[in-house]
């Protein structure tokens, strides 16, 4: 498309000879450019067909079912949707929630800061094996998570009998519920953090303990800081996830409601007992925790990238 | 060092051994007899199949979507891109209410489904469609940044050698985004093996026909029948660990395969 005005400027004689040169080397650079564009192009039609599948598609698979949440939460009317909302077991169900994802939140940041700092720092024999090891619970039904935790705290289980005579309920309570969710999100900080402390090596703390900061010190001056927003990353996720869980938890929990149902749960429940615009209402708001969740990663990742 | 091992130990290790000395305290007879029951049989089959199918379906649109992602400008890619993360953030019960509804026979699709004779929810091919669902990001968030990173001038030598496009997208780009391609499908087969939440809803659960294994493992929990819950779930976390294995050779792989083309 070019080359016109180009072509043109070179037929120009009264153009120095000089400039007429540096004018066709340009050229000569700008013929090339399109070329190597070119070679990387698929035609049109190649091009709108793909872009047609990718979101008809994604459309399809994700756009409408999102959609549909939201339009369902309000089939009957903005009034049942805050009804459903503001009912005492919806409320009891995020109380629990928001309890559950909080211990879990906090026990894998603890968990993720120090097993990454442990891995990323130190040189050892087996490490790559404690870093798959640390993903397992990514790659294992929530419902074996689920199932491990019965057979060791349930009544059936080895801690079982013992549990009982000493009064302590874990399955069908909240250490239940607790402990699963641990489970299942256990890698989400951890794996943030462990290329990024890698990345980083060991210079600056090595810096701060030779300039006389204490080892605690070096760690919450300069190794947290430097990690804070794949840490903020991490919990991120955990949180999404934690909140979300159904497998996991439908195992361990009594499934009463009110008491140990928490918002997916309580889901589950009021849709198998047809009452769906209920139902939907309370996974609007889980849909809400994905949408926010989602654009909170976009602007971490922007942080990330920045770094 | 040795907190992380404990800790590691105490929530995930140690919890999941249970299963092996479960299954340990059955002979080895009782232990073939549960899991190759009829019921259990078929549950594995449809379980494995399904994802089987679920991920292939994922490899193809995947790479439909990325491609779009990574090689087009066009308004509304970055929607496009933010979109693919809904599985991963949608909790599973909500994306298995809605798809149920979406695809039940009075529902939008599954309405223009119906007189076509084809029935999605309550029949395996609605849990397709929720390990379709859920599978989605994998190989798309696996493959874009390779591709991203892969050198252009491979394809510029390509076509400047006198290849067409679709031999030089066959010939060269394909071969390096392959072990990319093979860790996404192997990662949403994993996923999708282990599934629970968003196929419950839409399968129907009717055993010998659209009972995945995960349920199985939960209905014979709740019958008390632990040997049986335990050896099912057993075979699964076996089958899962090898996964794991094989997505990490894969990963190595591909990062091999990455480090070398730059």
């Amino acid at each position: 498309m070019s080359a016109l005005p180009v072509a043109e400027l070179m037929q120009e004689s009264a153009l120095p000879d000089a400039l007429n040169e540096s004018v066709a080397a340009r050229a000569a650079i700008h013929a090339q450019v399109l070329r190597r564009a070119d070679a990387r192009a698929d035609p049109p039609w190649v091009k709108w067909l793909v872009i047609a599948l990718a979101a008809g598609f994604l459309g399809l698979f994700i756009g409408l079912p999102l959609i549909c949440v939201f339009i369902q939460a309000f089939a009957k009317g903005a009034a049942a949707y805050i009804a459903a909302l503001a009912d005492p077991d919806t409320l009891s169900a995020i109380r629990l929630t928001l309890i559950v994802a909080a211990i879990s939140v906090i026990a894998n940041s603890v968990f993720g800061v120090i097993g990454a700092w442990a891995i990323a720092k130190f040189e050892f024999r087996g490490k790559h094996l404690l870093i798959t090891l640390i993903e397992l619970p990514f790659s294992i039904s929530p419902v074996i998570a689920g199932l491990v935790f019965v057979l060791l705290f349930g009544l059936q289980g080895y801690l079982g009998p013992w549990l009982v005579a000493h009064g302590i309920k874990v399955i069908f309570a909240l250490p239940g519920l607790a402990l699963v969710t641990i489970f299942v999100t256990f890698p989400f900080v951890v794996r943030e953090l462990i290329p990024l402390m890698r990345q980083q090596g060991t210079e600056e703390e090595e810096a701060a303990l030779s300039l006389g900061a204490s080892g605690l010190g070096t760690f919450f001056r300069v190794t947290l800081p430097n990690v804070k927003w794949a840490l903020l990353y991490g919990i991120l996720l955990c949180n999404a996830r934690a909140m979300g869980e159904f497998g996991a938890v439908s195992v361990v929990s009594g499934h009463v409601r009110g008491d140990t149902n928490t918002i997916p749960l309580h889901v589950e429940a009021l849709y198998d007992g047809y009452q769906f615009a209920a139902a939907f209402a309370v996974a609007s708001l889980l849909a809400l925790l994905a949408l926010v969740t989602l654009i909170f990663k976009v602007v971490l990742e922007g942080r990330l990238e920045q770094e | 060092m040795g907190t992380t091992l404990l800790w590691l130990s105490l929530i995930v290790l140690i919890p999941l051994s249970t299963l092996f000395f479960r299954t340990a305290a059955l002979t080895f007879d009782q232990f073939i007899a549960i899991i190759s029951s009829r019921r259990a049989l078929h549950a594995f089959e449809l379980s494995f199949g399904l994802s089987f199918a679920a991920a292939l379906a994922n490899l193809v649109f995947g790479s439909i979507v990325v491609w779009a992602l990574v090689r087009y400008r066009f308004p509304g890619r970055r929607l496009l891109d933010a979109i693919v993360d809904i599985p991963f953030a949608l909790p599973t019960a909500v994306a298995g209410i809605v798809l149920t509804t979406l695809y039940a026979e009075s529902g939008w699709i599954g309405g223009l489904l119906a007189p076509l004779g084809i029935r999605v929810a309550f029949t395996p091919l609605g849990i397709f469609v929720a390990l379709v669902f859920i599978g989605l990001p994998f190989v798309v968030r696996t493959v874009q940044p390779v591709l991203e990173d892969l050198d252009g001038e491979l394809e510029e030598a390509a076509a400047s050698l006198g290849a067409g496009r679709w031999m030089t997208v066959r010939r060269v780009v394909l071969p390096s985004i392959v072990p990319a391609l093979l860790t996404g499908f192997t990662l949403a087969l994993a996923r999708a093996v282990g599934e629970y939440g968003s196929v419950i809803f839409i399968a129907g659960n009717l055993p010998n026909y659209s009972e995945i294994a995960p349920l199985l493992i939960v209905i014979r929990l709740q019958e008390f029948r632990y040997a049986d819950a335990t050896a099912i779930a057993l075979v699964m976390l076996v089958i899962s660990l090898l996964f794991l294995f094989l997505i990490n050779a894969l990963q190595r792989w591909t990062e091999l395969h990455t480090g070398k083309s730059q």
